[in-house]
């Protein structure tokens, strides 16, 4: 497992697709934090962090399919999967390896970001008048976001030999469940069941989770679903053997 | 046994791509694997390799089983895919790294085996360069070397040798052979050439079904129903004459005195043909034997099939 997930992150460092998703995540975050006065935290006055916390998760939407998209679709479709799946490798280090090198890329691309937190720090009047506890809560939410995410992608792209289609189903999976089950809930059909629906969605987890309350039950929700999404890729992996 | 192939039946949907193959493969030896395209010698060899499994019957591989014990499996072969599939976008040392330490091998080790490998395929000059950068002929060889790497008592090899060209051909041929002394190499082909130069033994599958399973020397000789004999003479000549010899089946005229003979097997009709010629102050000019060839043992296996199904 250690070895393909070793052989992956090189790739993506030998590659150009861990600098481009890295520049264009902190571009993009950065100019909506700084500089776009709508999000601007210097134009909100408030020393809060809540434009990473809350525009991140849309971000991370369409970079972290990009990331995943290739990593089964491509060996299936150059026939490299049959290479790694005749090598001593059972198929959960396969897809272990590639699902945690693409969320090592999602970290490598976070942890710039903890500037913002120092630059927020030092602008509070007075100095550090943050929030800490709920940074550290959002960041964790983040994260966990960003492992879910990446687990969409990995699916999405153990489904399919073509990149675009894993991209497109991965990008629809973490649009609908992020804020689909919350806009859904909203639907005024579901009586008392519109709660629930509401919590199956991630969006309510992660905003719990935003307010600096590490509670077991969002990161349980949170391991759970990747842990569905990856015994999912793991089916559909071994699904050759049917 | 380094391979054991028992009742092997193997479906994609109505299809049978493998249909009861049984045959096994001993230590040290050189099996070929031939049939024409389509006729399920891929299917068998991605069963015994773990990839697919099968539908029924078994295969055992150094005597673990492909399904119980796929990853013991693995670790005793080395497999070449058809159609070679590398990451391209890796180095050539980088790649049998990766593959080396895939299968365990680490630190010193890995260093002198990759080291092996690329001398041994002779890839000395092209280490540094990206795979996408190398032409068929030298992806193949890493492909073998990729193959090799962890030293495994078993090589599969599906069709090793297709789409390069004649000199390219006879490097990777020559490289099996050198690699195949000291371990059980079974390898597909459709080109005949290439089983008899390599193979100690053939075995010919048609349409998932076995049709020959011998030595290549057996396989020449029993599974061939005549001889052919090319006669030339400076002019034409009585044919009724070498129609008279013992043993000649029938003789075709090709016209400005060439005859084509056929013979009994076990009959040599050449003596005859030079005494007639003798005798008759006839100008012989050519007198050839034709080998016995693969290509008409194979056309004569698989055809015979077509006829019955």
């Amino acid at each position: 497992m250690i070895e393909v997930l070793k052989k992956e992150v090189n790739s993506f460092l030998n590659s150009l697709i861990a600098y481009i998703v890295i520049a264009v995540f902190l571009t993009g975050i950065g100019l909506l934090m700084w500089i776009f006065p709508e999000t601007s935290v210097l134009e909100y006055a408030y020393a809060d962090m809540g434009t990473l916390f809350n525009l991140g998760p849309y971000v991370f939407m369409f970079l972290i399919p990009a990331i995943t998209m290739r990593s089964l679709a491509e060996e299936k479709k150059g026939g490299t999967i049959e290479l790694l799946l005749t090598k001593p490798l059972t198929d959960w280090d396969i897809i272990l390896g590639k699902y945690l090198s693409g969320f090592t890329l999602v970290l490598f691309a976070l942890i710039p970001t903890t500037i913002y937190y120092y630059a927020i720090y030092q602008l509070g009047s007075p100095v550090g008048n943050i929030d800490t506890a709920g940074v550290i809560g959002s960041y964790i939410g983040l994260s966990l976001l960003g492992a879910v995410f990446t687990s969409f992608g990995i699916f999405a792209s153990a489904i399919s030999r073509n990149q675009i289609v894993s991209f497109i189903v991965a990008v629809f999976l973490c649009f609908f469940c992020y804020t689909g089950f919350d806009s859904l809930a909203s639907i005024d059909v579901w009586g008392n069941w519109s709660r629930s629906l509401e919590q199956l969605g991630i969006l309510y987890h992660y905003n719990a989770m935003s307010k600096g309350l590490l509670d077991t039950r969002n990161i349980i929700y949170f391991l759970s679903v990747i842990g569905i999404m990856l015994l999912s890729t793991n089916l559909v992996l071994g699904s050759r053997k049917w | 046994m380094s391979i054991k192939v028992n009742h092997l039946i193997k479906t994609f949907g109505e299809q049978n791509a493998v249909d009861d193959i049984t045959f096994d493969a001993r230590e040290g030896e050189v099996l070929g694997f031939l049939g024409p395209n389509g006729a399920g010698k891929s299917t068998t060899m991605k069963i015994a390799t773990s990839y697919l499994p099968p539908t029924s019957g078994s295969v055992e591989v150094c005597g673990y089983d492909v399904v119980n014990d796929p990853i013991a499996v693995r670790k005793n072969i080395g497999y070449l895919p058809e159609h070679n599939p590398l990451y391209l976008e890796m180095y050539v040392h980088e790649y049998l790294r990766f593959v080396g330490r895939l299968h365990g091998i680490k630190g010193k080790k890995l260093r002198g085996r990759v080291e092996e490998m690329i001398q041994m395929c002779g890839l000395e000059r092209e280490q540094n360069k990206k795979i996408e950068a190398l032409s068929k002929g030298y992806r193949q060889r890493v492909g073998l070397a990729q193959s090799l790497i962890h030293d495994p008592t078993v090589l599969i090899l599906d069709e090793p040798t297709s789409g390069l060209d004649p000199n390219q051909l006879l490097e990777i041929r020559n490289l099996i052979k050198q690699v195949s002394q000291n371990k059980t190499v079974i390898f597909s082909t459709h080109i005949m050439q290439e089983v008899q130069a390599l193979c100690d033994r053939v075995i010919v599958i048609d349409k998932g079904k076995l049709v020959a399973d011998d030595p290549l020397e057996k396989l020449k000789v029993e599974r061939k129903n005549h001889n052919l004999v090319t006669v030339a003479f400076t002019e034409a000549v009585d044919q009724a004459k070498l129609e008279a010899i013992e043993g000649v089946i029938e003789v075709i005229d090709k016209g400005n005195g060439s005859y084509e003979l056929k013979a009994e097997v076990d009959k040599d009709i050449r003596p005859s043909v030079f005494k007639i010629a003798s005798d008759n102050n006839y100008s012989l000019i050519e007198l050839k034997q034709e080998e016995a060839t693969m290509e008409n043992v194979f056309h004569e296996l698989t055809r015979k099939e077509d006829k019955g199904s």
